[in-house]
């Protein structure tokens, strides 16, 4: 919560001249921008991760399985280089195009094309590799909506399309908001993408005032609007659901049982559901497996394994470190029910919506405090200067990451949880269970699916954040993302591309087997 | 298996903490704006010949200067590189450097070059000319930066956005050389002459312009250069496609910045960190940077690449380099006005 003090405590400070300039010249469209971006990011998410887990949870048909976890690749993408990869393909100067323009003879403004660098790019662009938060949320509630729920409701002829919309949908609801606010949170806080697409939002617009004219004080107000912006809308998230509360009730749970289709719908669904994984994954892949096969002699070396190591191990220990501090989050809401804690943990996670860059500023101050009381303690006792021990080092590194993306796996431990109906808790107990055993004999095995996906998604988070890393890291330490934005922010795209290439390959593992062993429980 | 997981990752935080850096001998940390790839065999070449261990953490620049602030004087940080004046001003400015005499950098780098006070030096030289495509534009149509705003440009000019450091410095150098007002007023048209909203790097513009979007782009010369000895094929055909103008010969000289680094002030090494910065200006160093970075060198007598050689000689603007950090923020408000994106 630290780095949220320290945006809000910039108040104190006013920037009466500053904001003046900003609300007579582009504030306007800093925020009318971010809104459009994060709403058509959260309906374009919602759309294709809802209707993909919908599909597969729901239907058998051809290819099923494998598009099953093919549809969470996307994830790995990071919406820069997607964007970069597009970029290459339809811009002007690009294959497509110039194939148009030589194949009818046409110049630049004869004919119409699709703008990619625009606003409506930017959120095709984040909606294709934001999407998964929507899907494996809305994968785990479907599934888990039980077959006798379906049956009860056919009686009452409620099927098909009625089901959906008026069963399903809304008992999934709190996962798809959950996946979808992520995404939109994600895209509020993205600088890569809009920066290419010259969009300007409140992220371009923080950095611009920061950077440009040197006003930290005004940015971090601004970065405090931001936040404030991400609160109201967890708000009316949360006073929509009206305090519904969803739990389980069957008792004798029964798997969901996969309807057949007929061979033309089987077609239909196989290829809907292959769509997302094209364009989100195929497409962008082959452009970089294209740019990156033709030089990767340049760019492949004995640093590039080191890369490699680092951006993995980096990205374990974080996920692991996280997870577990959600898992502590989660219960401590769940058990506790005061305000006070309620509001500590909403606040904990609007960290999300920043920019990481002010996210690693926030988190540095209070290691620094830190090493600079223990220099002095130590000084007083053995006259040893520590100088400083935490800061600069990996340690840093993954406080920072704790503090960004808590609120990813809090929101999958949260919704596993919710899950647990609470007099779950209190019949074992009556059967003798000590808390402790409930917790690892009745929860853990309940909760593994949404613990999986809380690790996969920090890890695969980690493996591509970029500006808390590059300002954070200790000497000589260099990630797979670092490597890339170094070449790419050059606008060495080609070179690029094998360190992208990297990114992809690294977060598939990890992915790939958690979510077969997800598909095995 | 909660506790056990609990010992591991105390374990692990606990082995990486230990893995903080320590001051030893021979030894100098590096706070690098400049990508690794631009900076790391240059000093790989330093540590060869002076046996100094070089420590390095690339970034971008405010985001390493707001780290060696927050760090104060246990900050490792001995030499910081950036790629604008602007930011070593800023540096400066918040007392994060440290003056430095030495005879070699005095006279290697002229001194409108170098801070006043000696708290940082220019590396390299960077200039941003105009870009034309001969098939569409004449040479002898262009002078310089200022008439782009004329009503002939019309929609023809490509140039990327007003929060790139390039174009803010260039904006802050004019409002030096001719005050706010009349900045503001060649801003305003200049603006119409856009032939698209901003959008993409400079390397975006020069493709643009061969694609037909526009006739000129504005553009870093290291750019056009990079794209000439490009891996790419087709980026190296585009850039065979423009040619360099360089603006303002007989007027103030085509629009320069600078690469250049400073002395940390809480500096552990400060006598290494001198060495480095006086290597930079070597001519072996400064070669280096002209063939393969394509930026123009601070010093005389070095050998410049054939692409640079090919762009030809120029005469660039001669303007106090520390004001163009001052004026930064000036600048950005000027662009803001005019609607420049």
């Amino acid at each position: 919560m630290l780095p949220m003090l320290v945006v809000f405590y910039s108040w104190t400070n006013p920037q009466v001249e500053a904001w003046k300039h900003l609300t007579e010249t582009v504030l306007s469209d800093y925020v009318i921008h971010s809104l459009i971006l994060a709403a058509g990011v959260g309906i374009g998410v919602s759309a294709i991760g809802t209707g993909s887990a919908w599909l597969i949870s729901q239907f058998d048909f051809y290819g099923r399985k494998t598009l099953q976890w093919l549809l969470v690749l996307p994830m790995a993408v990071p919406a820069y280089i997607i964007a970069y990869t597009y970029t290459g393909m339809l811009d002007f100067a690009g294959p497509v195009q110039s194939a148009i323009r030589e194949s009818f003879d046409l110049s630049y403004g004869d004919y119409w094309f699709p703008e990619v660098r625009s606003l409506p790019g930017a959120i095709v662009m984040m909606s294709l590799v934001l999407y998964p938060y929507v899907y494996m949320l809305a994968l785990n509630a479907f599934r888990e909506q039980s077959q006798s729920l379906y049956e009860s409701s056919k009686t009452l002829g409620i099927s098909g399309r009625r089901y959906f919309f008026r069963v399903a949908l809304p008992l999934a609801r709190p996962a798809i908001v959950t996946g979808a606010s992520l995404a939109m949170m994600e895209s509020l806080a993205d600088y890569g993408t809009v920066q290419y697409f010259g969009v300007n939002t409140f992220t371009t617009g923080i950095f611009r005032t920061w950077f440009g004219m040197g006003n930290q004080q005004a940015a971090a107000q601004l970065a405090s609007l931001l936040c404030t912006f991400v609160f109201v809308l967890i708000l009316l998230e949360r006073f929509s659901r009206h305090k519904r509360r969803y739990f389980n009730t069957g008792t004798q749970q029964r798997v969901v049982q996969r309807r057949a289709m007929s061979p033309k719908f089987q077609w239909i669904a196989a290829v809907l559901c292959f769509l997302p994984f094209l364009f989100g994954f195929v497409a962008p892949s082959l452009q970089l497996l294209y740019w990156s096969i033709s030089h990767w002699q340049q760019n492949f070396d004995d640093q590039f394994l080191t890369l490699a190591f680092n951006s993995f191990m980096l990205a374990a220990i974080a996920a692991l470190v996280v997870t577990f501090i959600a898992v502590f989050v989660s219960y401590a809401k769940r058990l506790v029910v005061r305000k006070d804690v309620q509001i500590a943990t909403q606040l904990a996670s609007m960290g999300y919506a920043i920019p990481g860059a002010v996210v690693a500023v926030g988190a540095m101050l209070p290691l620094i405090w830190f090493d600079t009381q223990f220099d002095s303690f130590m000084q007083n006792l053995f006259g040893i200067s520590t100088g400083l021990l935490l800061s600069g080092s990996l340690f840093a590194l993954v406080f920072a990451y704790s503090i960004r993306f808590l609120v990813v796996a809090v929101q999958n431990t949260d919704d596993g949880l919710s899950r647990i109906k609470p007099s779950m808790d209190a019949s074992a107990r009556t059967m003798g269970l000590s808390p402790k055993q409930v917790g690892i004999r009745i929860h853990l095995p309940l909760l593994r699916g949404s613990l999986l996906s809380a690790f996969i998604l920090v890890f695969v988070d980690v493996l591509k954040e970029l500006p808390a890393t590059l300002i954070m890291r200790p000497f000589n330490f260099n990630t797979l993302a670092v490597r890339a934005h170094e070449l790419a922010s050059d606008e060495r795209l080609v070179d690029a591309a094998l360190p992208a290439m990297a990114i992809v390959i690294v977060g598939l593992l990890p992915i790939y087997l958690l979510t077969k062993k997800m598909d095995e429980s | 298996m909660f506790k056990r997981r609990l010992r591991v990752i105390t374990a692990v935080a606990l082995a990486i903490s230990s893995i903080s850096i320590s001051a030893m001998a021979d030894e100098v940390n590096v706070y690098s704006a400049r990508k690794e790839a631009l900076i790391k065999p240059i000093l790989d070449q330093f540590s060869e010949q002076s046996g100094i261990k070089v420590n390095l953490i690339t970034g971008k620049a405010d985001a390493l200067i707001s780290r060696m602030k927050t760090e104060g004087k246990f900050s490792p940080a001995d030499v910081l590189v950036t790629t604008d004046v602007g930011r070593l001003h800023r540096a400066k400015s918040q007392g994060l450097l440290q003056p430095i005499s030495s005879d070699v950098l005095e006279a290697s780098i002229s001194a409108n070059l170098r801070d006043g006070n000696g708290e940082w030096f220019a590396l390299t030289k960077r200039a941003r000319p105009i870009m034309y495509v001969p098939e569409r534009v004449n040479a002898s149509e262009l002078s310089s930066v200022d008439e782009l705003a004329d009503e002939k440009w019309k929609g023809r000019v490509c140039i990327r956005s007003s929060s790139n450091i390039y174009n803010q410095s260039m904006v802050a150098s004019l409002i030096e050389q001719q005050g706010s007002r009349k900045t503001q007023a060649w801003l305003n048209n200049f603006v119409k002459s856009f032939a698209r909203p901003p959008k993409g790097g400079d390397r975006d513009q020069i493709k643009a312009a061969v694609a037909g979007v526009c006739d000129i782009a504005i553009a870093n010369s290291y750019y056009l250069a990079g794209m000439l000895v490009s891996n790419d094929e087709s980026e190296r055909e585009v850039a065979k496609k423009v040619k360099v103008f360089w603006p303002s010969q007989d007027g103030r000289g085509a629009h320069v910045n600078i690469s250049g680094a400073g002395v940390a002030k809480h500096a552990p090494n400060a006598d290494a960190a001198k060495k480095l910065i006086e290597f930079m200006v070597t001519k072996q160093a400064q070669e280096w940077y002209a063939k393969h970075n394509q930026e123009y060198p601070v010093i005389d007598g070095v050998d410049w690449s054939p692409e640079l050689l090919g762009f030809g000689e120029f005469k660039g603007e001669n303007v106090r380099l520390q004001r163009l950090g001052e004026l930064n923020a000036d600048a950005v408000k000027l662009m803001d006005k005019a609607g420049w994106r």
